[in-house]
């Protein structure tokens, strides 16, 4: 903010201050009083259009828009106090549902729709609009890409077509037609195929714009979220995860100025999918003879440190750069005294980089892993070939979360004792002494570290299926069992272990990260040392 | 001279001297009229010299708004950074307004002077005439003349030899009211959709291709050369009433009177005198009903108002209506006042841009409730539905579309309700038509 200047305004009764050049509609935010709005999108240019944010301000004549008019000094606005702009908005109110269709019953959006939450929330009992006339009428469009349109619902506030334009830099959609014909049209040669359309359905503010994915899956009501941070690149877009029974049935952003601003590709969008995978290992597993057997915990880990504790020399330790720093931090220690090859590697997209043009340094990244940084931040080398070969001298081999595409069963039977720890077992590692079922990112607490550096904690979401436990959870165990320290009771644990271990962690903690997260490199000297 | 009739003797004819005129439409003929001479004398002037005359003479905006047009010059930015432009709002598209392309079609080279006048006084080197696309024979007219003006050395790198450089370029409007609102034609100009903008910033600071920029209608540019010619002390002595509204007026009468056509007056003119000694009256054996003065955008007179409302911006006001563009719509008794307005809104729903709510719902919903009422299915609660809804769509709209629509319907509502009230009780047969 270049003018820090402040700007002291009364809201409702509510003294608040912000910086000059603040709108109305944003300082009245911070005063705790929401204007109700359809048009205006913080991650938007501001259009003016659908009239629901007027406001009084005393001195001027007419209702101001809340939206476009910026803080003055002294200036007194009334929201909810003024009889005229509760008209006025319940007026607008009236006026959108003449043509809006009343069938939220059947409506994805029902439930977090702006529409119906206004309405309830100060619109009329009953429509004076006669129920003779026709409502407007257009078909529902396939917009391609994951987009469907559903015109009849369309209160034409524009936020898509503003996001194409001057956000995505796309100019596929348009407003056709004039008057209460009107509807928003797209290009008739293309489609909302662009890698980060998918945020028109999530600016909708009502549903008009609706994800082809997500299409009847669930009613709002029925979702519980929970933050966590995209797994589909290393950006670390802040998300949320929606669940419905125990299944991720949508990812949406959650806003992060530093990170994502209110967007995240749809790439990202379709990560859900690997998370509700149905192939998962319910129970640990202990090799008998030439067959895994389920086992309780204790003797899994039990028989894991008599197995570590009888290796020495080389160890190779394959991870995934997609599990949690914390776990890949406690692995390092678990493999403490030997000669490690830690090694990872990345998928790389051929097509590069897919930058969402009006947001600076936000792109989906070719490196398609969450925690690339981390993992190299703790020793860990994108060397997976090298790897793998080392795996033919080592004598303890362990593997994090990696599926093992590409290496050969008769590698690794010749290779070390095999201590495989991840959420589903590939057919190669059948040959591991010992197997240790770990959560996905879903399902448990954990803390990524996106490209830039940035530390952000991801939230459970949803339970792990069977005996499955979180992979800080796993290793703690494992620690104490080797006679290495106490358990560890949270992943807040784990990252105080982590942050105690490696100085480049050294200050933070899981409560200073919060839900927006830190960038390394930002922080003071003394942070650090704090 | 005079079109479609010979001048009346109680004209004041200035703008449309040579009406009818095809001999003024040439370069040649314009000048032998005394053309140019004001445009020399312009540009021997210093611009905010210009801009004083003008502010000196009163002159205010013929489109409809009546902002004094030298103080919009002024707002313009004093030190020149970057291009300033001038827009001719030349997209005459309000309902019963027809004089400014009187002005262009027989006096083109006056348009063109005008525009070059306030393009030195603003210091714009790019004029855009906007003309309304469906205007086939001004464009024509007004392209020749441009061309004429060029090869004279009127316009180009240095105007009339005085190493001022002004262009002038008309651009086509494709068919849409709403872009005579000076924002949305500017957003046309650019190459967008015409949606007016949401003001500020405003054209002075942010105009067209974010330059400065001076919008100003046909007849106001226009009259520009007068009063150059003529002196500020000049344009104001022609004022009847109220010495804030100087000049004299275009009024495009049509309707039910006798002669429609343009009728050029002073200021201050009476009402009942231009329509009855004028226009001669109302048709024969039949009496004034009602008038809307200023284009179809303003409330409506009913008969003794009209005939007490004085001609000019105050007057209007006074009245309880505006000047507008001085578009006169005449009723007689044998107008239908609930389908006159059934056909006013539904031109406002038709042009609506489709940006604000108020307005893209509210003029739709408005013929309905007037068809309603035509149908003979209406019921009295729908008159004040009318007015109710017409006060949700009055003041809250990015432009004044929206309450242009109100005015006029909420206007007849209160004034001929009696009208309303007959298709809603029976009293009257339904109506049919209904477009």
């Amino acid at each position: 903010m270049a003018d820090r200047e402040g700007v002291t305004l009364t809201v409702d009764g509510m003294e608040v201050t912000v910086p000059k050049g603040t709108t109305v509609l944003e300082a009245a935010k911070q005063a705790g009083v929401l204007i109700p709005h359809y048009c205006y999108h913080p991650g938007l240019p501001v259009a003016g259009v659908c009239r629901m944010c007027l406001v009084e301000i005393e001195g001027v004549p007419k209702l101001q828009i809340g939206c476009a008019t910026p803080v003055a000094p002294g200036q007194t606005v009334r929201v909810n106090d003024s009889a005229e702009a509760r008209n006025a908005r319940q007026g607008v109110l009236e006026f959108l549902l003449i043509n809006h269709p009343l069938d939220c019953p059947i409506c994805d959006q029902a439930g977090e729709c702006e529409l119906q939450n206004y309405v309830f929330q100060e619109g009329r009992s009953r429509t004076r609009y006669s129920p003779t006339y026709p409502k407007r009428f257009n078909p529902v469009e396939d917009f391609g890409g994951d987009v469907l349109y559903v015109p009849n619902r369309c209160i034409l506030c524009t936020r898509c077509v503003r996001f194409m334009d001057h956000v995505a830099g796309e100019h596929v959609l348009n407003v056709s037609e004039r008057g209460d014909r009107a509807f928003i049209g797209i290009h008739p040669d293309r489609q909302l195929d662009h890698p980060w359309a998918g945020n028109v359905v999530d600016l909708c503010p009502v549903g008009s714009l609706l994800s082809k994915d997500f299409l009847h899956k669930a009613r709002a009501w029925e979702l519980d979220h929970a933050p966590s941070v995209c797994t589909g690149c290393s950006q670390g877009c802040n998300v949320n995860l929606d669940t419905r029974a125990h299944s991720v049935v949508r990812v949406r952003p959650r806003p992060n100025a530093e990170v994502n601003s209110h967007f995240m590709c749809d790439h990202g969008r379709h990560t859900h999918r690997a998370m509700n995978r149905g192939d998962r290992i319910e129970a640990p597993l202990v090799a008998d003879g030439d067959t895994l057997v389920a086992a309780d915990w204790d003797h899994a880990l039990a028989r894991a440190a008599e197995i570590i504790t009888g290796s020495s020399g080389s160890a190779v330790a394959l991870v995934s750069a997609s599990m949690s720093t914390e776990a890949l931090h406690l692995l390092k220690v678990v493999l403490e005294g030997f000669d490690v090859t830690g090694a990872f590697r990345v998928e790389r997209a051929e097509g590069g980089e897919e930058p969402l043009a009006g947001v600076p340094g936000l792109a989906l990244r070719s490196e398609r892993a969450p925690n690339v940084a981390g993992a190299t931040m703790l020793g860990y080398e994108e060397a997976y070939d090298r790897g793998v070969e080392a795996i033919r001298h080592a004598a303890l081999v362990v593997v994090l979360g990696e599926d093992l595409d590409g290496v050969s069963p008769d590698l690794l039977q010749g290779g070390g004792n095999l201590i495989y720890l991840g959420a589903a077992l590939p057919e190669v590692a059948r040959s591991a002494r010992v197997v240790l079922p770990v959560t996905t990112v879903a399902e448990e607490d954990g803390s990524f570290v996106s490209r830039d550096g940035r530390v952000q904690r991801y939230f459970q979401a949803k339970p792990g299926p069977g005996m499955a436990r979180p992979s800080w959870w796993v290793l703690g165990e494992l620690l104490a069992e080797l006679g290495r320290g106490e358990p560890l009771a949270s992943a807040a644990e784990a990252f105080d272990h982590l942050a105690s271990a490696e100085t480049a962690f050294g200050g933070l903690s899981y409560e200073r990260l919060d839900l927006k997260g830190i960038r390394l490199e930002q922080r003071t000297a003394a942070e650090v040392t704090a | 001279m005079g079109y479609p009739h010979e001048p009346h003797e109680r004209e004041t004819v200035v703008l449309s001297e040579h009406f009818g005129d095809p001999a003024a439409r040439t370069y040649d003929g314009w000048v032998d009229r005394g053309g140019y001479r004001a445009l020399e004398k312009a540009l021997g002037m210093e611009p905010q010299a210009v801009i004083d005359e003008v502010k000196a003479s009163g002159l205010r905006g013929r489109g409809g708004a009546g902002f004094p047009a030298g103080v919009k010059w002024d707002f313009m930015p004093k030190q020149k950074t970057r291009p300033h432009y001038l827009c001719c709002n030349a997209d005459e598209s309000e309902p019963g307004t027809f004089k400014d392309r009187e002005i262009m079609r027989w006096t083109p080279h006056a348009l063109i002077e005008g525009c070059a006048i306030a393009a030195h006084a603003i210091r714009a080197e790019v004029v855009y005439v906007y003309i309304r696309g469906e205007f086939t024979e001004a464009i024509a007219v007004m392209q020749h003349a441009l061309d004429e003006a060029y090869t004279k050395g009127v316009l180009g790198r240095s105007a009339m030899g005085s190493g001022t450089s002004i262009d002038i370029f008309i651009h086509r409007g494709a068919g849409a009211y709403i872009c005579g609102e000076e924002t949305a034609l500017m957003n046309s100009i650019e190459g967008k959709r015409g949606n007016p903008r949401i003001r500020p910033p405003f054209p002075a600071a942010f105009g067209v291709f974010g330059m400065p920029t001076t919008i100003n209608n046909v007849e106001t540019l226009t009259s520009v050369l007068h009063i150059i010619n003529r002196g500020a002390e000049w344009y104001k002595s022609l004022s009847l009433s109220n010495p804030k509204s100087t000049g004299t007026k275009l009024m495009s009468v049509c309707g039910h009177v006798a002669k429609p056509g343009n009728y050029e007056i002073t200021m201050g003119f009476p009402m009942k005198e231009l329509i009855y000694d004028l226009c001669g009256g109302m048709r024969p054996g039949r009496t004034l009903k009602a008038v809307i003065p200023g284009g179809s955008s303003v409330p409506v007179l009913n008969r003794e108002e009209a005939e007490n409302c004085v001609l000019d911006y105050e007057g209007c006001v006074a009245a309880g209506t505006m000047l507008g563009s001085g578009g006169m719509i005449v009723f007689d008794d044998s107008a239908d006042m609930v389908y006159q307005m059934m056909r006013i809104a539904k031109f406002y729903a038709h042009e609506s841009c489709a940006q604000c709510t108020q307005c893209r719902e509210g003029t739709a919903w408005m013929v309905r409730i007037l068809q309603k009422i035509l149908s003979g299915r209406g019921a009295i609660g729908d008159l004040d539905l009318l007015l109710d809804v017409g006060e949700m769509m009055t003041g809250k709209t990015i432009c004044v579309l929206s309450d242009s629509c109100a005015a006029p319907v909420g206007s007849a509502v209160r004034k001929f309700r009696g009208e309303f009230e007959a298709y809603i009780k029976g009293a009257r047969q339904p109506a049919v038509a209904l477009v």
